[in-house]
């Protein structure tokens, strides 16, 4: 499938000005070189800690910010260098959700005009005017159409966020890219925005990408996910192989913070993995692999040399020299292409074997379980 | 297990209530008897909280009866006075050169008394006068905040080099001596320049200067603003539906950017006020004959022995404008400040 989205080599340096001439002394190195790409109907979620990049990435891809270096696609078409009217045509397609429902909505404005501001910045009349339009759409979005009239300040957060979400999606954009829609909302209401984030993609026929750092967030919605650590991606893999077999020792610590909500299980198999140290500073990274420094498998190799986003199983590409779960490699080639560390080795046939009953159980066990969320494509995208 | 049961409908019941306002096609219960639904904007909110300040409202009506006396002032002087430029030497006691009558010369046909030596009628002068001051005072106010809106915007949403330029020449301007510069310049002022007299020649040359003294401050208070709300999410939503940098500074910056210059306006007037008064008291402001407060002060020094009260009126005049500007002012600051507590 041609993909809707493509990401390459994809770079944003923040330069850092010092003193009177304002001569550039280092630069913030928020996104520093990812790859990857987005299929129409699809959900990547992207998720990784505070200043990974992730935000960054999201501003990049809707072009709010101009990328230092590496190509964003889309469609084909390379957008990455366009200025403000040349972007415009773009805008239609690819549409933004943000993150605060109190600072992206302007409090001067109605709701009818907010919702408005895309027909009239982009010249659409849309069938039986502007506000029959936007009452539609306040319709879909589950707001009363006749709070047209009203200030943002008469709502709450949570339908805020759902007049944010009419705004993106009066357009009828292709791609809409999510920057962490649900984490300035309360629990309750979180749910009901991923639901209607859910429930729209059905509708419309949507592609979303959705940043998030809840990682219960990014589970229930993403047909894909992209693990960010320190401006690069380190893992990049389809929900299932993700959650169940995670193959970068940042992912798996990632996956083991996930609170457990039942007491009774708490405790009984304590298999969290607490990273030591703070993030490294984006304007200097660590040279080699960035997770060198916080990482219990790391080697020489690791503080020398990048590891590349390799696809280690179909459709699970991941950063590593010392994979996790690297038993379960049955790329072939894949396996030379890392080297695994001996102590992690078991005799390998029964691993193996192991490993394959181990993918089959799971899998099984999660169709039932996976039936009501709607937008479980459970096919990861053939290598 | 009363208590987890307990707590748990308690959190589904919250649950619905929360959730109730977002439901599809659920009637809003507040807005369901009146028909229209129409939203309170943030204008109509602060104005009924100027409504419930007794001290600014009452400095409006202060402020309001003083444009209607600026505006109406030949009527009023033709119903309560005498021309402000007549002279009533019967009034005045040949001998000093101080009115005749007591306190000042105060009586029913002179209602502020008469001015010593010449004995105009002071009462008239004081009306007239107000039309200066206001004039004066909420022209250059405007020219001020037009100018300083316009270059603090620039300076706060471009920043850069234009930034760096626009605020070191707002540092400039702050620091320079402007009640000396204003002395020299009216100095060298022709006595009539595109099409006016002498005394409007004056009268320009002070809104001009005061009002182009007057704009860094308004500039340095809307570059800030700019810079915090540059970075607002809305901007960048209006980014992303294809808004170029105009559409942006008019339709999502500046309406939130009318409240701060508001406030800074309304309480720049009686700064103003001030200013002219202090020109024309030291003689670099209107040239008589026309009347003006600070130049009746200013008069009134030589004579203030043996008549107290002609330094007193005008005094008393600039007093309770500026008294009555600054409580409005600050009423409609406490009005517009979402976090104000009345």
């Amino acid at each position: 499938m041609e993909p809707l989205l493509k990401v390459t080599g994809l770079k944003k340096h923040f330069p850092i000005k010092k003193g009177l001439l304002q001569r550039q002394t280092g630069a913030v190195k928020a996104v520093d070189g990812i790859d990857f790409e987005v299929l129409p109907g699809e959900t990547l979620g992207v998720v990784g800690e505070s200043g990974c990049g992730k935000s960054t990435m999201g501003r990049l891809i809707t072009r709010l910010l101009e990328p230092t270096d590496g190509r964003v696609e889309f469609q084909g078409k390379d957008i990455s260098h366009l200025g403000v009217s040349g972007m415009r045509p773009f805008r239609r397609d690819i549409q933004m959700i943000f993150q605060d429902p109190y600072g992206s909505l302007n409090p001067r404005h109605t709701v009818g005009t907010i919702v408005s501001a895309p027909f009239k910045l982009q010249g659409v009349e849309p069938e039986g005017g502007v506000k029959k339009e936007v009452q539609r759409l306040l319709g879909l979005v589950g707001l009363n159409p006749e709070h047209y009239n009203r200030y943002p300040h008469e709502f709450s957060g949570g339908q805020r966020q759902r007049i944010g979400i009419a705004r993106a999606l009066a357009l009828k954009p292709k791609l809409v890219v999510a920057d962490e829609p649900v984490s300035a909302l309360d629990v309750s209401i979180q749910a009901q925005v991923v639901n209607l984030l859910d429930d729209l993609q059905q509708e419309l026929g949507l592609t979303y990408v959705i940043i998030a750092h809840d990682l219960s967030v990014i589970r229930h919605v993403s047909d894909r996910i992209a693990v960010m650590y320190l401006g690069k991606i380190v893992e990049l893999a389809d929900r299932k192989s993700l959650y169940e077999n995670p193959m970068h020792p940042y992912t798996r610590a990632l996956m083991s913070a996930v609170p457990i909500p039942d007491p009774r299980r708490r405790g009984a198999k304590s298999d969290r993995i607490l990273l030591t140290g703070d993030v490294p500073s984006p304007i200097a990274p660590p040279p080699g692999c960035r997770f060198h420094t916080r990482c219990w498998k790391a080697t020489d190799l690791c503080k020398t040399q990048e590891p590349p986003l390799v696809e280690l199983r179909p459709g699970q590409r991941v950063a590593c020299h010392h994979p996790e779960n690297a038993e379960l490699l049955t790329i072939p080639g894949a396996r030379e292409s890392v080297e695994i560390t001996k102590a992690e080795t078991k005799p390998e046939a029964k691993a193996e074997a192991e490993a394959k009953a181990e993918v089959e159980t799971p899998a099984s066990a999660n169709a039932d379980a996976d039936a009501d969320a709607p937008t479980e494509g459970g096919d990861a995208p053939k290598a | 297990m009363t208590a987890p049961l307990h707590e748990t409908s308690a959190g589904e019941s919250t649950a619905t209530v929360v959730a109730a306002p977002d439901a599809p096609g659920t009637p809003d219960k507040s807005g369901g008897s009146a028909k229209a639904i129409e939203g309170r904007s943030p204008w109509k909110i602060a104005w009924t909280r100027l409504k419930r300040d007794k001290l600014a409202l009452a400095g409006a009506f202060v402020v309001l009866f003083l444009v209607l006396v600026a505006l109406f002032a030949p009527v009023i002087v033709g119903l309560l006075g005498h021309p402000p430029d007549e002279f009533h030497e019967d009034q005045i006691d040949p001998l000093f050169g101080t009115p005749i009558g007591s306190w000042g010369g105060v009586s029913s046909e002179f209602l502020f008394g008469v001015e010593p030596v010449n004995g105009r009628d002071v009462f008239s002068r004081i009306v007239y006068g107000t039309r200066i001051s206001l004039l004066v005072a909420v022209a250059a106010a405007v020219f001020a905040v037009v100018l300083g809106t316009v270059l603090g915007i620039v300076a706060g949403y471009f920043g850069g080099w234009i930034d760096a330029a626009l605020s070191r020449v707002m540092d400039v301007m702050l620091a320079f001596p402007q009640l000396l510069f204003t002395i020299a310049l009216v100095s060298v002022l022709p006595n009539s320049l595109l099409g006016l007299d002498g005394s409007g020649v004056r009268i320009a040359a002070l809104i001009v200067v005061i009002g182009f003294f007057g704009w860094p401050y308004v500039g340095r208070i809307v570059r800030g603003q700019t810079l915090s709300l540059r970075n607002r999410e809305y901007v960048e939503a209006a980014q992303s539906l294809g808004a170029g940098r105009i559409y942006i500074l008019r339709r999502e910056l500046l309406p939130n950017l009318i409240a701060p210059i508001t406030v800074y306006a309304t309480l720049m007037i009686p700064t103003n006020i001030l200013t002219e008064a202090a020109l024309s008291f030291l003689g670099a402001g209107v040239k008589p004959p026309t009347a003006s407060w600070g130049q009746m002060l200013s008069t009134a020094i030589t004579t203030y022995e043996a008549d107290p009260l002609f330094m007193v009126i005008p005094g008393l005049a600039i007093f309770i404008t500026v008294l009555a500007f600054n409580l409005f002012g600050d009423g409609v600051r406490d009005a517009l400040d979402p976090k104000g507590s009345r």
